[in-house]
């Protein structure tokens, strides 16, 4: 594979806001070489890509783009990181690892959870209330959702029963935080205590030692009927589950609600700028509940698919963090649909990647589940620019 | 509020006009009465809520309560206890100590990040590092002189916890990354550290037990010396004795020092404090950098004191980072408000452990009633209202509401410990 030709060479009359997008896209090629399909072996290309990346960044911040210009310097050096790793292993290793079909699969299995989450965090948040609680809304949603699959003999009562759980864990959370003005972080600390106690003095008294029953009723795999047999797109999306497809379908549907409809931004105006809302004869405490409300039931319907989607019982804290994960995802995505979606899909990818490396070398799989968070630490630490929290997120409102 | 500093909830409450009379004398009386019984108010209630979930579930609370109680050993403070069940009652009450250590620290690590408006999540990961090092210097450097080898474990895991947590608070200071964020993520991080480090093969394995993902076991030298019980059986060591100097050495932090000072007033409004003069950056850095030497050092305390290694499994399940927020919480951010949470909470893992053999019912449904119970305090600490109340008695909440500073909506985003500004 010849590289040479790709090379884009800092010319006059070129701003350097181009050379440093040019810059990260050739670090990213320094590492994207190395692996399957392309699989360049050697070292060579991969350095002077990064040289020309760390060159191209250099110059863009000596052109006034500090920002992309920095971003392009990081890229490459994680890349030769990365490509050093790819050097380091077999052949056959590689392509056990970067099985792009199955990676695709997995990433979506580990996102569909999280996004659900995290936009009902958006939701929350976009409307003024802080939502720590999403883990414990998760998790109601991950156990109920197995006892109601369980106890009406149908995965859509289980869904039910799980939104149900959730939303009314969140309406404990929007009483304290919009009528009794609590710290919205602490109260959602106490969501979450909470539901672990719940669902596990549930679980226990309800099932016992044995756990949840094994042959409940689940969500099924959407079986896509042209593109399930086509190869790669086959194995990548052909047995995808119907939530993940619904938690995608959301994404646009969310955005198109909160930036394109009146509720939308009354919701918004809400967590902007109360005073004025209310002032224009918006109920602030009315959406504020709402909002929160439907931010339980998402991140249920998140948990039930843990449970009643993809393992098929519950265990005690099942959703080990998540609902933090999907908290910072939504933070990191900028409070925003389409951002909370590729934050997630990174959490994602970063769980499939780790799984694959584990198959390969354990040891190494092990650090590999942190590559997600090291990433994402880089990336707030300034990488992806400020973001900027709803103006009166986390502040109760009171009337005058 | 409710987190902030009762010092500055007072003056708030006094430039609202709260009190009719005297003002300075009510705002005294009222902040002595709400930092004590609130607290103590919000955990009653949380009891008796609980109680109904038990006696909902068919179960007798009054019977469940007081098995727990002996389950902590606090009945080794009645004189009437004797014979066997003194001795029972002594074990327990160390158990109970044993937990309320760490708890301590890490509770410490919360609340001093509070104090300073930041909101460190990341007490989990903080201990884990703290633990990691611990038990590598403590299972290394055999021969060394015990009091060198302790303090020497103890320190590297201070510093270890400080520099973990001193990453989110350099990247705060540095870029504006939100603390929450960053905390969340170095837990994750600390916790696969730790994974790695002691799994089969790892490079902190226990050489000896090639198929055990646990480290080397602390030699004799590096461990605490048990001062009351059997050295065997897990009896009190010298580590609360540590940890509780420690929280003498917050409190004096706190209200004698300029770091505390400083402190305070970021937390209170880092705007202003910028205003008037104080390196609000720094400030950040050095908080989360003590922060995270209290967790390094609690994690030391258990390891040295009664853990000896560090297994994946204990790193994976431990939940000693959220325990901490809660105590935090309970604590007001107080060194005594703290040490006394940790205390209820230490007890409350005790009595409700697998350990607890007068348990009058199944031991796993009053673990998840503990996390019920804990639940319901932290949320009722989340807002003084209800509490405040029932103290008062017969007032309106809506008075109540409007009495705290009806201005708070509009002035800074960051008089509470703000998650999510930026």
């Amino acid at each position: 594979m010849s590289v040479g030709t790709i090379a884009v060479t800092p010319a006059r009359g070129v701003s350097p806001k181009h050379v440093g997008i040019a810059g990260i896209v050739l670090g990213a090629l320094a590492w994207v070489i190395t692996i399957p399909p392309i699989e360049a072996r050697g070292m060579v290309p991969s350095i002077v890509l990064a040289a020309l990346s760390i060159a191209a960044g250099a110059w863009s911040i000596a052109g006034g783009e500090r920002k992309l210009g920095s971003q392009a310097i990081v890229v490459a050096l994680f890349a030769i990181a990365g490509a050093v790793a790819s050097a380091d292993s077999a052949s056959s290793t590689l392509r056990s690892v970067f099985t792009w079909s199955a990676l695709a699969a997995a990433t979506l299995r580990y996102m569909t959870p999280l996004l659900w989450a995290a936009l009902g965090g958006v939701v929350s948040e976009r409307s003024g209330v802080i939502n720590v609680g999403l883990e414990g809304m998760m998790l109601m949603g991950c156990f109920w959702g197995v006892y109601g699959a369980d106890l009406l003999h149908s995965w859509v009562w289980g869904l039910l029963v799980a939104a149900i759980a959730g939303g009314l864990l969140a309406l404990v959370h929007a009483f304290f935080s919009v009528h009794l003005r609590a710290n919205q972080i602490v109260s959602g600390f106490g969501i979450n205590f909470l539901a672990l106690g719940i669902t596990g003095y549930f679980l226990e008294y309800h099932y016992g030692p044995n756990g949840t029953p094994l042959n409940i009723s689940m969500v099924p795999n959407v079986k896509i009927p042209l593109i399930q047999h086509i190869g790669f797109f086959g194995v990548a999306f052909g047995g995808a589950n119907l939530m993940t497809w619904i938690g995608l379908a959301l994404v646009p549907a969310l955005t198109f609600f909160l930036f394109r409809t009146r509720g939308g931004l009354r919701l918004r105006s809400v967590g902007e700028m109360p005073r004025a809302a209310d002032t224009v004869g918006v109920s602030v405490v009315r959406i504020r509940y709402l909002a929160v409300i439907a931010s339980g039931v998402l991140a249920a319907l998140g948990g039930a698919y843990l449970s009643v989607g993809f393992v098929g019982s519950f265990s005690n804290d099942m959703t080990n963090g998540r609902g933090f994960i999907a908290l910072a995802a939504m933070i990191f995505g900028k409070w925003k649909p389409w951002g909370a979606m590729w934050a997630c899909l990174l959490f994602g990818f970063g769980n499939a990647m780790s799984d694959r490396v584990s198959n390969v070398n354990p040891t190494l799989g092990t650090l590999f589940e942190a590559l997600p968070y090291v990433l994402t630490l880089v990336a707030v630490a300034g990488l992806v620019g400020r973001s900027r929290p709803p103006a009166a997120d986390g502040i109760p409102y009171v009337r005058e | 509020m409710t987190l902030l500093e009762e010092e500055l909830q007072a003056e708030a409450e006094e430039s609202t006009g709260a009190a009719a009379t005297s003002p300075a004398a009510l705002t005294a009386f009222r902040r002595g009465i709400s930092g004590v019984m609130v607290p103590i108010i919000t955990t009653v209630i949380a009891f008796i809520a609980g109680g109904l979930i038990v006696l909902a579930t068919g179960h007798n609370p009054l019977s469940t309560y007081s098995s727990i109680f002996n389950g902590t050993g606090l009945n080794w403070l009645f004189p009437w206890v004797s014979g066997s069940e003194r001795s029972l009652a002594a074990v327990n009450l160390q158990s109970t100590l044993i937990t309320a250590t760490p708890l301590i620290l890490v509770g410490l690590a919360v609340a001093f990040a509070f104090r300073a408006g930041l909101f460190n999540i990341g007490g989990q990961g903080q201990y884990t590092v703290g633990g990691i090092v611990a038990v590598w210097v403590g299972s290394s450097f055999a021969g060394m002189e015990p009091v060198l080898h302790v303090t020497f474990a103890i320190v590297a895991a201070a510093l270890a916890g400080g520099a973990w947590a001193g990453i989110a608070g350099v990247l705060k200071a540095a870029t504006g990354a939100n603390e929450v964020i960053s905390t969340i993520m170095l837990n994750w991080i600390a916790i696969w550290l730790g994974v790695y480090c002691f799994q089969l093969g790892g490079p902190l394995q226990n050489p000896a037990m090639k198929s055990t993902p646990v480290s080397s076991n602390v030699v004799a030298g590096a461990k605490l010396p048990v001062f009351w019980g059997s050295a065997t059986l897990q009896g009190l060591d010298v580590g609360i004795f540590i940890a509780l100097a420690l929280a003498v050495v917050y409190a004096i932090v706190i209200k004698r020092t300029r770091l505390g000072y400083e402190a305070r007033a970021v937390g209170f409004n880092p705007e202003a404090a910028r205003y008037a003069g104080a390196n609000v950056g720094r400030t950040w850095i050095r908080v989360m950098l003590i922060c995270g030497a209290f967790a390094g050092v609690a994690a030391s305390l258990d390891i040295l004191g009664w853990e000896f290694n560090l297994a994946t499994n204990t790193i994976q399940v431990s939940q000693i980072g959220f325990y901490g927020i809660a105590v935090a919480l309970l604590g007001r951010n107080t060194a005594s408000g703290t040490v006394a949470a940790a205390v209820l909470f230490g007890a409350l893992l005790t009595g409700t452990s697998n350990r607890n053999i007068n348990l009058s019912i199944d031991p796993t449904l009053v673990q998840y009633l503990t996390f019920m119970i804990e639940g319901i305090i932290i949320l009722l600490v989340s807002t003084d209202v209800i509490t405040l109340r029932l103290l008062k008695g017969g007032r309106r909440i809506g008075v109540e509401l409007r009495r705290r500073r009806p201005q708070k909506a509009d002035t800074s985003k960051a008089d509470a410990p703000k998650g999510e500004a930026s």
